[in-house]
């Protein structure tokens, strides 16, 4: 491309072009700033200029120009009305449509329970807090600060050895009224993962754990109260997403307790949840002071299953043959489960392998994960994919 | 052909490549070692006669050398089936290498043993519920550190937090009597609150002001008009000046707003709350203030000698007004 304008490049001398290229540069730095100032000016005098010139310059971020996922619901479920994706604005009529089916069907969820008030709303919700096998003092230390974030929570150790997998303790704590259970997991002396069930019958969700800071190490922290903290869930908006969000509401007590001036955020940011804990005070109607109480760390969600962590009772015995009274052509045995070792990846295909309960109280796990969700690279096809 | 001497001496002394030497003692790698040690007794290629056991996919199995053909290493090792059971399996060694050195039978059976224990060990271990070991893709996780970096930048916690908590405050999700908030921040809430329902009713009132105002706007342009040629140019003026002059219109109409409104005047909040509402007003009510107006439109012309003029132009418009008054 032939260069009809100046460049002070060509210039064989070099001081003289560096003068050149100084002036130049100056000049047009000058430039930019008179332009500056005059839209200041112009702004000055009519403020209307300058909202009009912040509307229109919007940077573009990956956050507003995420790829559409249909799922994506409104950013409050509650109240079924406000921000749309604009896609679905074309028609109002279908979008109302899909609104009132996405409100009915969160209203039908596992959590359902806890929002339509049947519970006492200031009683909190049990939370069992454990560990992996074998967990060390980093991990029993973040574990208490869990413990004091949720009102209900309680810390048992993990046994070891075979009768104390995740499902059966899942199932003993539903049958003791624990709402919750957080297993902490440890990788290589560090926390790495967080399996959140939800009693009795699900959902369970795996996150993984990362930049955990315990309270000690933020400097300035607050200290915690026993009050409810109050709970601001922000940047929820897909249905996997309003799970992830209600399956956190749950843990708390649905009443806050104000005077404690405490809140606890999980904020989502392109699928990755911050957790925060904050002291607040009003100082203003427009200023609010935040002091960090702590823990602070951070969850991206890897996989959601349906129901209790599965335990495969691979030592069971076959079920004993039983003949029929030769009315229809007898049955065979029961695909044993002795033989069926190790196949992970077929999870989706058995979904009656739960077991009945033979007592009402019992709360059995199944003996095969299914999915809901579950993370993996080739979901990501762009940067601009976001799950939650 | 077979000499068994000359071999061990290579191994022994020169090289063996199945030999794996460390401080105290020397082992050996060879498959059909019976034992693991490399020394004189144990070595399956020093030897002519030689039996060991080996495990093939959980069946045992016991290999006897037919030292015959060692022309055809790969069909050397006569492989003979053992029981399941295990005593069954010792009384098999037993039969077939009858006439045996002790060494051979005794190590023989020890490894069957050895064999049989750690198969029961797998079996065992197959049926119990390990955790699945999951490898650790360094890539991946750097990549997610990053992302995880650039979102935490994104999403600006401490200020959405604040948003959020403001209006909750000012939806009074907090209840009637917040136990969280300051006296003094709650009654400026309210007093907010009360604002606004006083605005909107002002705004009714005030619509109902402007058209008589408007009406008088009009004639006054109208009576500037008749005045003369120069001040048509005025008049133009005196519309696109409107928001530069508003501010001193808003201090000349502060008073009548105070005495309409009957606002809490105390509290700062209300007055701000309440000064961009007034500085609409004072837009608005501009125009039929015209002794102020005709100054300042002469002001643009000449600013310095601006005094005079207003002095000039104030007697003007003020003989039209208080004639009408008086």
């Amino acid at each position: 491309m032939p260069t009809s304008r100046f460049e002070p490049s060509s210039i064989k001398n070099k001081v003289k072009r560096e003068e050149v290229a100084r002036k130049l540069k100056k000049s047009k730095g000058q430039a930019k700033l008179q332009k500056r100032l005059a839209q200041a000016k112009a702004e000055a005098d009519n403020p209307l200029l300058k909202k009009k010139r912040q509307a229109e310059n919007v940077p573009r971020t990956l956050d507003n120009t995420r790829e559409f996922d249909p799922s994506i619901l409104t950013a409050n479920p509650a109240a079924p009305t406000s921000s749309e994706p604009p896609v679905a604005s074309t028609s109002t009529a279908t979008q109302q449509e899909d609104q009132a089916e996405a409100a009915a069907d969160i209203s039908s969820d596992p959590f359902a329970s806890y929002f339509s008030g049947e519970t006492d709303p200031t009683i909190p919700p049990k939370v069992l807090v454990t560990t992996s096998k074998k967990a060390t003092r980093v991990t029993y230390e973040f574990c208490e600060e869990l413990v004091s974030v949720f009102p209900g929570a309680e810390l048992i150790r993990r046994k070891k050895g075979k009768g104390y997998e995740m499902g059966r303790i899942a199932g003993w704590a539903a049958d003791r009224q624990y709402t919750h259970l957080l297993v902490v997991n440890e990788d290589m002396k560090k926390p790495n993962a967080i399996t959140m069930v939800y009693l009795p019958n699900g959902p369970t969700a795996y996150f993984k754990l990362t930049s955990i800071e315990l309270t000690k190490s933020i400097s300035g922290h607050a200290r915690p109260t026993p009050h409810h903290p109050e709970l601001v869930l922000n940047g929820f908006v897909t249905r996997l997403g309003h799970t992830v969000g209600r399956l956190f509401q749950t843990c708390f007590p649905p009443m806050p307790e104000f005077q404690g001036r405490q809140v606890v955020t999980l904020h989502n940011q392109r699928d990755f949840l911050f957790f925060r804990r904050h002291r607040y005070a009003f100082r203003s109607t427009e200023k609010v002071a935040l002091q960090e109480i702590g823990p602070r760390f951070t969850l991206k969600l890897r996989s959601l299953r349906k129901g209790l962590p599965a335990v495969k009772n691979l030592a069971e015995r076959p079920q004993d043959l039983e003949f029929d009274a030769f009315e229809d052509n007898a049955e065979g045995e029961k695909p044993d489960e002795q033989m069926a070792i190790d196949d992970e990846q077929e999870h989706g295909a058995e979904a009656q392998e739960q077991p009945q309960p033979k007592k009402p109280k019992k709360t059995l796990p199944p003996k095969e994960d299914q999915y809901e969700w579950m993370w993996k690279p080739e979901l990501e096809t762009t940067r601009r994919t976001f799950f939650l | 052909m077979q000499s068994d001497d000359v071999i061990w001496s290579v191994i022994n002394s020169q090289f063996c490549s199945y030999k794996v030497k460390t401080v105290t003692q020397n082992f050996c790698r060879n498959e059909y070692n019976v034992t693991g040690f490399c020394n004189r007794q144990s070595c399956p290629l020093a030897n002519s006669r030689y039996a060991t056991v080996r495990e093939k996919e959980g069946v045992l199995y016991l290999y006897v050398k037919t030292i015959e053909r060692a022309h055809t290493p790969a069909r050397m090792w006569e492989k003979i089936k053992l029981s399941n059971n295990y005593s069954k399996a010792l009384e098999q060694i037993d039969k077939e290498l009858i006439h045996w050195p002790n060494f051979t039978i005794h190590k023989c059976k020890q490894r069957v043993t050895k064999i049989t224990q750690y198969l029961i060990k797998m079996r065992r271990l197959r049926l119990r519920q390990e955790p699945k070991l999951v490898g650790v893709k360094k890539k991946l996780d750097r990549r997610e550190a990053v992302r995880e970096r650039k979102a935490l930048s994104a999403a600006k916690l401490e200020r959405s937090i604040q948003a959020e908590l403001i209006e909750r405050l000012k939806s009074k999700a907090y209840g009637d009597a917040p136990l969280n908030v300051n006296e003094g921040v709650w009654q400026a809430v309210l007093d907010m609150e009360k604002g606004k329902g006083k605005e909107k009713v002002d705004g009714l009132e005030l619509e109902e002001d402007l058209t008589e105002e408007e009406d008088e706007d009009e004639l006054e342009e109208e009576m500037e008009d008749e005045d003369g040629w120069g001040e048509r140019e005025f008049v133009s003026d005196v519309s696109g000046d409107e928001d530069a002059l508003s501010d001193l219109e808003d201090a000349a109409s502060f008073g009548e707003d105070d005495s309409s409104q009957d606002e809490g005047s105390g509290d700062e909040e209300s007055e701000e709350e309440g000064r961009p509402k007034k500085a609409s007003l004072g837009k608005r009510k501009a125009p039929p203030k015209p002794p102020r107006k005709g100054p300042e439109k002469k002001a643009k012309r000449g600013p310095r000698v601006e005094v005079e003029y207003e002095q000039e132009m104030e007697s003007v418009p003020l003989t039209k007004e208080m004639l009408r008054d008086w």
